[in-house]
């Protein structure tokens, strides 16, 4: 059984078995209240699945590709859980969970998973279908692009502005079953911090 | 929960020093600190983006460090603590989401504070810890300039002034850049200073002209000094002189001691308050610890500087004010808080 969190676009929290598929699944859509709703969404998640924190074998993490200042709420979240349970950490990537769902109602073929990543430009993943074990294969990505140089437009496109952790956790899941590797467990920002480096003082007579 | 003797581990991400500290009661038992220093020292200055990135990875690794320090384990906790702000926030929501996911894990419950208040309260540690009030407390930092009145540590702390423009950590911060030096500053000018002679240049005193004491007599101002200091040394380069360096440190140097400590003291002797504890890392300037302690010794007012990890920005600090809490009583904070990276410092706790 494992906790999922995702704050790479609202916040949405979940507990899914591989037996017994997703448990429960709680989300808010509001994109500037991950830190305010965190805590909630997982006691309702927990709660409505009927489950203690000691109970999990693991926690799932969404690792992005997200805005920076929400996504690193729930990876610091999802870590931190881990941490106290002393249990694994699932890294996943964000888009996964999309595919995952996509495929998991009976769609086949390529699929395009595009988010949002503000400041006029989105976040893509592609991906070809699912493998023997129901799990997404993404063939390219997760990348950044301006909203009009966004490739492989002959994919099925999912424009999603939401990430489901139940989905997140149903990938981990799987890929735990199948022995499959995990993400790396680092965030997928896909931009570096706009700073500049400093060349000394400027001048303040003239 | 034990109320009496509580052991709290707190959570500080407020600037670029991700701070995990626990104690039990007044008892210091850790102060795990990781800074990202170094990564903002080319930048000039700390870089928010690069902070918050830092806090994320550090996070679980400070938790580690200060249960071993500590020699005990999340289970014997009674309480996590975690600053709410003020402060970044983007790093605030790192401590945020950690704390709240530390306190769900484990069923403990969560006291969310004010950072400032923090500062105050580490005064409680230790053997002769008993912050006795009232107090005035000048808090000095590269991210804060803060003048407050604490009738009592968990129930009534005042804003009396605080900088207008630049906290006085960044105004060293910005005169190093002036003179060539390394960020941070506030060693490096420290260092010169004591070479040169602080009354070879007669640097601005902010807001302490009487027209400007009238509205802002608590509240500090360095961006004229900054620019002062910049025009001062522009003015020798310009000639083809010699920039005396030692003396521009030292001058620079005593321009901010002065305006800080005379304010504090004003501070104490209008309001017939005879104590007065400095916080934030700006203390460890140590022409700003012995104006403070020339100043209060002949104005008859007591002076507490706690030791210097302490001053500068941690985990313990969290920790031991969320400890008084527990022990004075008080409910922890409800699970919806955010991060605010204004927080008034009368929200002591955040409910
Ligand atoms: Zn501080």
């Amino acid at each position: 059984m494992l906790l999922a969190i995702d704050t790479s676009a609202g916040t949405s929290v979940a507990v899914v078995d591989r037996d017994g598929g997703i448990l429960s699944q709680v989300d808010v859509a509001d994109t500037m209240r991950h830190a305010e709703v965190i805590g909630s969404l997982i006691t309702a998640a927990l709660a409505e699945a009927g489950i203690r924190p000691p109970e999990l074998s693991g926690v799932v993490s969404g690792m992005g590709p997200g805005p920076f200042t929400g996504l690193r709420v729930g990876i610091s979240a999802a870590r931190t859980f881990a941490f106290a349970l002393g249990r694994p950490l699932v890294p996943i990537a964000s888009h996964d969970a999309v595919a995952w769902q996509h495929y998991a109602s009976g769609a086949t073929g390529g699929l395009l998973v595009v988010t949002d990543a503000r400041r006029r430009e989105v976040f893509w993943s592609a991906y070809s279908g699912v493998d023997a074990e129901g799990l997404p294969q993404r063939t390219d990505g997760p990348a950044l692009a301006k909203p009009d140089a966004v490739p492989f437009p002959e994919l099925t496109r999912i424009d999603a502005a939401a990430i489901p952790a139940g989905g997140l956790g149903m990938v981990a899941e799987l890929a735990f079953a199948a022995g499959h590797p995990f993400a790396a467990d680092e965030p997928l920002y896909l931009r570096s911090p706009d700073v500049t480096p400093s060349n000394g003082p400027k001048r303040v007579t003239r | 929960m034990n109320r009496e003797d509580p052991l709290v581990l707190g959570i500080e991400t407020s600037c670029d020093e991700t701070g995990v500290g626990i104690v039990r009661g007044r008892t210091l038992l850790a102060n795990a600190i990781a800074s990202s220093m170094d990564e903002h020292a080319r930048y000039g200055g700390v870089v928010p983006e690069v902070a918050a990135r830092a806090h994320l990875e550090s996070m679980t690794p400070m938790i580690g460090a200060a249960l071993a320090e500590a020699g005990v384990s999340l289970e014997d906790l009674d309480a996590i603590a975690v600053t709410s702000g003020p402060g970044l926030s983007g790093a605030l929501m790192v401590g945020v989401g950690s704390a709240k996911a530390l306190a769900l894990a484990l069923d403990k419950p969560l006291y969310a504070v004010n950072h400032l208040v923090g500062h105050v309260g580490v005064d409680v540690l230790g053997e002769e810890g008993h912050l006795e009030y009232p107090t005035i407390a000048l808090l000095v930092s590269g991210g804060h300039t803060s003048l407050l009145l604490v009738r009592d540590l968990v129930s009534d702390v005042e804003l009396l002034g605080e900088t207008i423009d630049d906290a006085a950590g960044e105004a060293f911060d910005k005169v190093a850049r002036i003179l060539g030096l390394p960020y941070p500053g506030g060693p490096h000018i420290d260092r010169l200073a004591a070479l040169g002679d602080p009354k070879a240049i007669r640097f601005p005193r902010g807001l302490t002209l009487p027209k400007d004491m009238a509205a802002h007599r608590y509240d500090f101002s360095f961006s004229g000094l900054k620019t002062s200091v910049a025009r001062w040394v522009e003015k020798k380069q310009d000639a083809g002189e010699e920039v005396p360096i030692n003396d521009v440190a030292a001058s620079f140097r005593e321009a901010v001691a002065d305006v800080l400590i005379g304010k504090a003291i004003a501070a104490c002797t209008d309001l017939g308050v005879p104590r007065l504890l400095l916080g934030g890392g700006v203390v460890a300037n140590a022409r700003v610890r012995s104006l403070a302690e020339e100043r209060t010794a002949a104005a008859g007012i007591s002076l507490r500087i706690p030791p210097l990890d302490l001053c500068t920005d941690n985990g313990a600090m969290i920790a031991a004010l969320g400890a008084q809490l527990v022990m004075h009583g008080h409910d922890p904070s409800g699970p919806d808080f955010g991060a605010d990276s204004t927080l008034p410092v009368t929200d002591i706790q955040v409910h």
